[in-house]
């Protein structure tokens, strides 16, 4: 862009990240390479997360507290799409059963469309929604009168479906189109009204798609849980952890680098001018003739796009899939603290609240144990107190409240983070 | 006739209960979106806090070795609604009210409710563990079976199921007086339809937010006790709390007090309907039903696991269709 400034590399940004090297280098000294760089694999994930959300909210200012459901819908996905197909799946009736699930889906969501549009045809603002409710319930009873016989049928003969044995990019691939899809439909329904609304319905939404991946024993194993997931480098098989984790943090690395340049170039040119304009004033945004919901859905889908792929790379590298291991806590409100620590609409904060954040949260567990182990001695030899049995997981309850304190205090007293928007200004 | 008055039990008495909860959550909810603007996401939590509180009250009282007729709790839950509401006053002193002031967007002080949330989640689990507790320590909770003619089947009813539904009457009667007839409560409806109007009129805005927190953080404690009574005091209800509560906000209409009250029953009687298993009541009529019609075993709408899909279901129908909710609220 000839009219806008090149992006500078201030001050602030160089001491920032200067620090945060010292840190790494830190980590990497007291903590040994295997377990830093395992860290820091992490800690990358988090940082695409951190991306797909500074994007809607920095950039656009959506409320989205449902970061765990696109996370788990993305690595559920990649789960099925890479894993190896399972023989007594393929040998018995499910995948016909399958298929017949997908046409009466189909069918349901036609059904609905149709009554939706059923104004077209004639019918009055009285029969209209009744044909909405019946369409509704038809296509509720037609899926859910066909989904117990089959996850019953699928479940005993081959505990489950298994997966389709892709490479891992197209599961990763695949991921962010189904996380982008369901994006689509909540803020379909959402981001034509008031930003509060946005926020209740990603938070039901996150749980509706934590509780099916949990139930839905046929589709994910459920409770059981789904391993070893493939990688795309080398596995550690035959001991080289170091190696193979290396490999899969460089991978890491040059996606993040990629996104963050792409998002770069989006926030300076008229897209990302636009997108401000419609955050910082809707109204005038719209009397300028630009389709606001339709922006927002638009950034609103590919940030959950982000947080879908963050969802597969980090499942993948966890080699486990298990439902119950998405929390909203870790997978919500952790990338939220990242976001606006590191300063939101800025993507260089993002990238550092992330990496930052991640190594204080996992050098805290120990911490916090350590600190009610004092408590637990010293509460005994002082006062005589006896501590109650579960200290432990109490300790653990800890990280949600100063998980909590750092969202209000942040608000409190630094909202612009700590590498603040700089917003372009023409030359 | 036997499955009958199980319907009954299992549906109509359980939708009452879970909808008297629902709606005192969704009164204070209501009222604190239509005059602060903001979508309170810690009232779930709150509600959990409110039943924190009244089980150490109780157990202070139960240490210092009164004797009483009733179960401490049922007591207790009256100066823990006071104690509440005092707290909700200060968490908005100490986290909404700066942002408020400085202007900002209503949806950073949404944010600053997720960390009040989160505060409130971690602080009770800390003290009160991540297990179950039960709030009749002392005393076994009554239960007051009604015999119906013409049937061995009783009506079933605990003892804080009826002081919970009496009290949800009272509350709501207290609520109308209040907003209809007490200088506040105007005051109360006057800044929820036009702040700008009510504060050049001369109402004090701050009397106006410490009363909706006040009412908000009360009904909140009430609910959440009756309800950690009903069954047991679980700290980590929160969302599923707040889900309901929101959607029967959102169906009332927001800023709607009576609105919030039908749409909380609304929601729980979906709910209890929902999962309830139908095929009870057909069963009766299994030899009258032709051959081929087989009654399954289960019929319910929704399987139990997915009892939360329920308030969301209809969150989003509203959202959809009619998002000024059934009561024709403000379209936020």
């Amino acid at each position: 862009m000839a009219t806008t400034a090149a992006p500078r590399l201030p001050g602030r940004d160089i001491l920032v990240f200067a620090i945060l090297a010292v840190i790494i280098v830190g980590v990497y000294a007291a903590q040994g390479s295997v377990y830093s760089t395992r860290v820091f694999v992490e800690a990358g994930c988090y940082a695409i997360l951190a991306l797909g959300l500074n994007i809607q909210w920095g950039y656009a200012g959506l409320f989205n507290v449902g970061i765990m459901g696109f996370i788990a819908a993305g690595a559920a996905t990649s789960m099925i799409a890479t894993f190896p197909s399972n023989p007594a799946f393929w040998a018995s009736d499910g995948p016909v059963l399958i298929v017949g699930f997908i046409i009466r889906l189909a069918l349901g969501v036609l059904l609905i469309v149709f009554a939706n549009l059923s104004h077209h045809v004639g019918a009055g603002p009285r029969l209209k929604p009744l044909l909405i409710a019946i369409a509704i319930a038809a296509a509720w009873i037609m899926v859910t009168t066909h989904v117990e016989p089959m996850a019953r049928e699928i479940e005993g003969k081959a505990t489950w479906i298994g997966g389709f044995g892709l490479p891992v990019f197209a599961g990763w691939l695949l991921a962010a189109v189904v996380a982008g899809l369901i994006a689509w439909f909540v803020g379909k329904v959402c981001l034509g009204l008031r930003a509060d609304y946005l926020a209740i319905a990603t938070l039901g939404f996150a749980q509706i798609i934590k509780t099916f991946l949990k139930n839905a024993d046929w589709l994910t194993k459920g409770t059981l849980t789904v391993s070893p997931l493939p990688w795309p480098v080398p596995r550690p098989e035959a001991g080289e952890f170091l190696l193979s984790r290396a490999l899969y943090l460089s991978l890491v690395a040059v996606l993040i680098v990629l996104i963050y340049l792409a998002l770069e170039r989006a926030y300076r040119a008229p897209w990302g001018r636009m997108m401000r304009a419609i955050r910082d004033n809707e109204e005038a945004a719209e009397a300028m003739g630009k389709d606001v919901n339709r922006r927002r859905l638009e950034i609103f889908v590919f940030g959950c796009m982000l947080m879908g792929l963050g969802g597969a790379m980090l499942i993948h590298f966890a080699s486990v899939f298990d439902p119950a291991g998405f929390i909203d806590l870790n997978h919500t409100f952790l990338v939220w603290v990242m976001v606006i620590l590191g300063g939101s609409g800025n993507n260089r904060g993002a990238i550092f609240g992330a990496l930052l954040v991640y190594i204080i949260w996992t050098m805290s567990a120990p911490v916090a144990s350590w600190l009610f182990d004092q408590i637990r001695t010293y509460g005994d030899a002082w006062f005589g107190w006896q501590a109650p049995a579960d200290l432990d997981s109490r300790a653990l309850q800890m990280r949600v409240f100063v998980i909590g304190l750092t969202i209000t205090l942040v608000l409190r007293l630094a909202p612009r983070g700590v590498l603040p928007e700089e917003i372009p200004h023409k030359q | 006739m036997d499955e009958f008055v199980f319907f009954l039990n299992k549906a109509v008495i359980s939708g009452l209960i879970i909808g008297s909860i629902y709606a005192l959550g969704a009164v204070g909810l209501t009222l604190i979106f239509g005059i602060l603007r903001f979508a309170h996401i810690a009232h779930g939590d709150m509600m959990t806090l409110g039943a924190f509180v009244t089980l150490v009250l109780a157990g202070a009282v139960s240490l210092t070795g009164v004797q009483s007729p009733v179960p401490l709790s049922l007591i207790a839950f009256i100066p823990a609604m006071a104690i509440t509401a005092v707290v909700a006053i200060g968490i908005d002193r100490m986290f909404y009210r700066p942002l408020r002031e400085r202007g900002s967007r209503p949806i950073i002080i949404v944010m600053a409710s997720v960390g009040v949330m989160l505060m409130l989640q971690g602080l009770v689990r800390i003290l009160a563990g991540v297990g179950t507790r039960n709030m009749f320590f002392d005393q076994p909770k009554d239960i007051y079976r009604i015999a119906l003619p013409g049937t061995p089947r009783e009506l079933v009813l605990t003892e804080p199921q009826a002081v919970l539904i009496g009290f949800t009457a009272v509350a709501v009667i207290a609520l109308h007086l209040f907003l209809t007839r007490a200088r506040l409560g105007k005051a109360m409806r006057a800044v929820s339809d036009n702040p700008d109007l009510a504060r050049i009129s001369g109402i004090d805005i701050n009397h106006v937010v410490a009363a909706t927190w006040v009412i908000g953080g009360g009904l909140a404690c009430a609910a959440g006790s009756l309800l950690s009574m009903d069954v047991v005091l679980k700290p980590d209800l929160s969302f599923n709390l707040l889900l309901p509560i929101f959607a029967a906000a959102i169906v009332g209409g927001i800023g709607q007090p009576y609105g919030a009250i039908a749409g909380g029953f609304l929601v729980g009687f979906s709910e209890t309907l929902a999962i309830f298993n139908w095929s009870v009541l057909l069963r009766p009529f299994a030899g009258v039903l032709p051959a081929w019609l087989e009654v399954p075993g289960n019929l319910a709408l929704v399987p139990t696991e997915y009892k939360l899909m329920v308030p969301f279901v209809i969150l989003i129908i509203v959202l959809v269709y009619r998002p000024t909710g059934i009561f024709r609220g403000r379209v936020l």
